[in-house]
């Protein structure tokens, strides 16, 4: 049996299905900073036909009773349609997207192009002293990619934060 | 659209329909406070006679009143206020609604639509300050909407676990013409609260249950916000197990506090025997309660051998601050009534012998006589607080009225959980989670307005009274006949004892200093003044303030060195409790983790 507050933490990556309605987003967010959880990730965007819903996914983490209130949490708003966390209902998938950009010349130029490919980045802006690579996948395959960018002139970064969905035929 | 709503949309404005909406709710009464962003509402009010309105002095007041109102009858408490100062003003009473569960539904005025974000005069962003503050909000944004979210939002204040809702209504929304809708039948899309108890969960409980060797069955405001029909079951399940029952400060008056099977109140302030009986017990049942912090003491020192049933509407309560052995999500009422079968059914026999070796302990405990105090009777003796709130208890008893009591908060306010006992719910209006001191005058109001026959009561403490004084003048308009009993011991008298305990006896800014005479300051808002000084002038006090039927200030001169036991202090656990000073042997004091709790 479990005691309070204590336990290894794990991460959790959480989708929740809530009303498209103005203040939804503040209400998430205010209810992790309010009551002290973490938010390592969070994306939200429509995803019915009519723009009436919404789908917010949440990378957090905390000890297993943290993270089962954060749920019980999220499940009491008003707006909340359902709450799934994918990372204990069977096995998932995560992706993000990266935007990058690589400043340079010469060798380390072409350094990071051919690392680039190797990672199956695409480049969707180039001068002959920058490039724009653009890449998908899981949150730790990005990261890999960034640090091998670092000393090849990378200077900027935009990411989109987590996208998740189960696999096979379940759905939220 | 059928053609009837357009043809109201074409005649009636936004108020007329909020009201229209009002009145399809069952809304009897509204606390409020006008303002320009709310004039179209308070014209509508003034060209109907339906729904009354309670002018308040203050808008903290309006939604005390409007909680005060709601936890006498069970049904939702209405607040109108205008924008910016008239909306931050009711903040504080909507997380006071918010923490104590209680249902209300807060409308505010806003600047017109098109001036939003504009830092408009008198605009503030009302949904923004109070989304924490509330259960939920909204902005109404357009005419076609406003008729279907005042009708949600009475449903989400009573729905699940019961909480405040704010609709924010921009003046032009007001005054425009909108369509009306009737009130929804169907489901609600998102938010549908589960009622009804998993089966399984309500066998498991009682397989622990009937297995129990020393239990006890701790309850809380739940089984009041569901209702009194599950205090009656309550009472059903208590008698027929014949276990041992405690109570939380919200939830005193569920379970009589006559009958034997009940220990009083548990908790910090608790008795001797309620928290003696939670630490010691083998199993525990929790309905309706949310192991809140007063209640619990040290977590990991709680209750630390037994198996624990937590019963509760809202499943986030589980295991937040106690894990649990059994979890039972569902409304109390519908909960109570599946123990009560489930425990019919089970051919289990509890086990006898060792339930009157778990009473005998007990009776051990109670035997302490842990509220024990002495009181000189001395005619020109000073009163102990404990003493006055007693007597008080007595000489309204042979009254036989149905009496209400309301507190601020402070010594008094525990004093009155621990000796003004109460046999019926919905009789006691207390600011438990928040601890709100000014919430009990307002409250006194609202159960008035609600009551107009039965005997209202404010125990108050000098400090408190003086945070919502100005209602005073509300109870002169309405004839509103609350007594407002002050314990006056000079003293923000808790934080004076926190002082003393943890502080090193260092005083600082606990002295109520320059206090008004209490006596004029109730003539003056034409309500009748009383004071006793001592021992001999305590009854008559009472017995006047009782036989009059005005607005009573009495002014209680106690002890101004009392303190409130038993205490478990901060950070400690229940059997680490301090006894008062008619005890010996005093558990140990507060330690160094504890100083830093409040
Ligand atoms: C609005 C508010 N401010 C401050 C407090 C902190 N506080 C708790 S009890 C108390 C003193 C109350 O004094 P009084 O009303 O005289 O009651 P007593 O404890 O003397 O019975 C204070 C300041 C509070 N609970 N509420
Ligand atoms: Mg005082």
């Amino acid at each position: 049996m479990q005691v309070e507050g204590s336990g290894p933490h794990r991460s959790a990556t959480i989708s929740v299905l809530v009303e498209n309605e103005s203040g939804v987003l503040a209400r998430v967010i205010g209810l992790f900073s309010g009551r002290g959880y973490n938010i390592d990730s969070l994306t939200v965007a429509p995803v019915e036909q009519d723009q009436r819903k919404s789908r917010i996914t949440i990378v957090t983490s905390g000890t297993e009773m943290v993270i089962e209130q954060i749920k019980a949490q999220l499940d009491r708003l008003v707006p909340v349609y359902r709450v799934s966390d994918l990372s204990r209902e069977g096995s998932h998938l995560s992706r993000e997207l990266a935007l990058i950009k690589v400043v340079g010349i010469g060798n380390a130029r072409q350094e990071a192009l051919r690392l680039a490919d190797a990672f199956r980045a695409r480049v969707i802006d180039a001068t002959t002293e920058s490039f724009v690579f653009e890449l998908t996948g899981a949150t730790d395959k990005l990261d890999a990619f960034l640090d091998l960018m670092r000393p090849l002139g990378l200077v900027e970064v935009s990411r989109t934060g987590v996208a998740a969905i189960a696999r096979g035929t379940r759905t939220i | 659209m059928d053609t009837h709503m357009t043809e109201a949309a074409t005649t009636a404005s936004g108020a007329e329909i909020l009201l229209r909406a009002l009145k399809d709710q069952g809304v009897e009464v509204i606390f409020g406070y006008p303002g320009g962003a709310v004039l179209p509402i308070y014209d509508a009010l003034y060209q109907q006679n339906e729904i009354r309105h309670i002018l308040v002095r203050h808008e903290q007041a309006a939604v005390h009143a409007a909680e005060g109102y709601a936890r006498s009858t069970g049904k939702v408490g209405v607040v109108l206020v205008t924008s910016g100062p008239g909306a931050t003003n009711a903040v504080t009473g909507l997380v006071d609604a918010l923490m104590d569960s209680i249902p209300v539904v807060c409308l505010t005025g806003q600047v017109p639509t098109h001036l939003i974000g504009n830092d408009a005069f008198q605009e503030a962003d009302t949904t923004g300050i109070t989304r924490q503050a509330t259960k939920h909000n909204y902005l109404v944004k357009q005419s076609g909407d406003l008729a279907r979210i005042v009708h949600e939002a009475f449903y989400v204040a009573k729905a699940g676990r019961p909480g405040p809702v704010l609709v924010d209504l921009p003046k032009d929304i007001l005054i425009n013409p909108a369509p009306y809708s009737e009130k929804p039948t169907s489901p609600h899309r998102s938010y549908t609260p589960r009622t009804e108890p998993d089966p399984a969960a309500i066998r498991n409980a009682i397989a622990l249950l009937k297995r129990a060797e020393r239990p006890i069955i701790y309850t809380g405001g739940g089984v009041i916000n569901a209702g009194p029909e599950a205090a009656e079951l309550l009472c059903e399940f208590v008698r027929l197990t014949g276990y041992p029952c405690t109570s939380t400060l919200m939830g005193l008056g569920a379970f009589p506090a006559s009958d034997p099977l009940f220990l009083g109140m548990l908790g910090m302030h608790g008795t001797y025997e309620a928290n003696m009986t939670m630490h010691g017990a083998d199993v525990m049942l929790n309905i309706g309660a949310r192991f809140d912090d007063r209640v619990t003491g040290r977590v990991n020192a709680f209750s630390p051998g037994s198996k624990k049933i937590h019963a509760d509407i809202d499943p986030s309560s589980l295991n937040k601050n106690i894990f649990v052995d059994v979890g039972i999500i569902g409304d109390a009422t519908q909960i109570l009534r599946a123990l009560l079968a489930a425990w019919k059914a089970d051919g289990t026999k509890p086990n006898k012998a060792a339930l009157a070796d778990w009473w005998q302990t007990i009776e051990g405990w109670r035997a302490k006589n842990c509220l024990k105090f002495t009181q000189t009777q001395n005619p020109s003796g000073i009163i102990k607080p404990q003493y006055a709130i007693k007597r008080l208890h007595e000489l309204t008893a042979a009254t036989k009225r149905d009496t209400f009591i309301s507190t601020e908060v402070g010594q008094h306010q525990m004093w009155a959980a621990q000796y003004f006992p109460f046999d019926k719910p919905n009789r006691w209006m207390t600011s438990g989670g928040l601890g709100t001191m000014g919430y009990g005058l307002p409250a006194a109001m609202g159960v008035q307005i609600a009551h107009p026959d039965a005997l209202v009561i404010d125990i108050a403490g000098e400090a408190s009274i003086l945070m919502n004084i100005q209602e005073m003048g509300t109870l002169a308009q309405y004839r509103l006949p609350v007594k407002i009993f002050i314990l006056n011991n000079q003293y923000m008298g808790m934080v004076r004892q926190w002082q003393e305990l943890l502080h090193g006896s260092r005083y600082s800014e606990s002295y109520s200093e320059a206090l008004p005479d209490f006596v004029k300051l109730a003539e003056s808002f034409h309500a009748v003044g009383l004071r006793a000084n001592n021992v001999g002038e305590l009854d008559g006090v009472i017995q006047e303030m009782l036989a009059v039927n005005r607005p009573v200030i009495a002014d209680i001169c106690v002890d101004q060195k009392e303190n409130c036991f038993p205490m478990i202090p901060s950070g400690a656990a229940h059997n680490e409790m301090i006894l008062g000073p008619e005890h010996e042997g005093q558990a140990r004091g507060i330690t160094d983790e504890g100083l830093v709790l409040v």
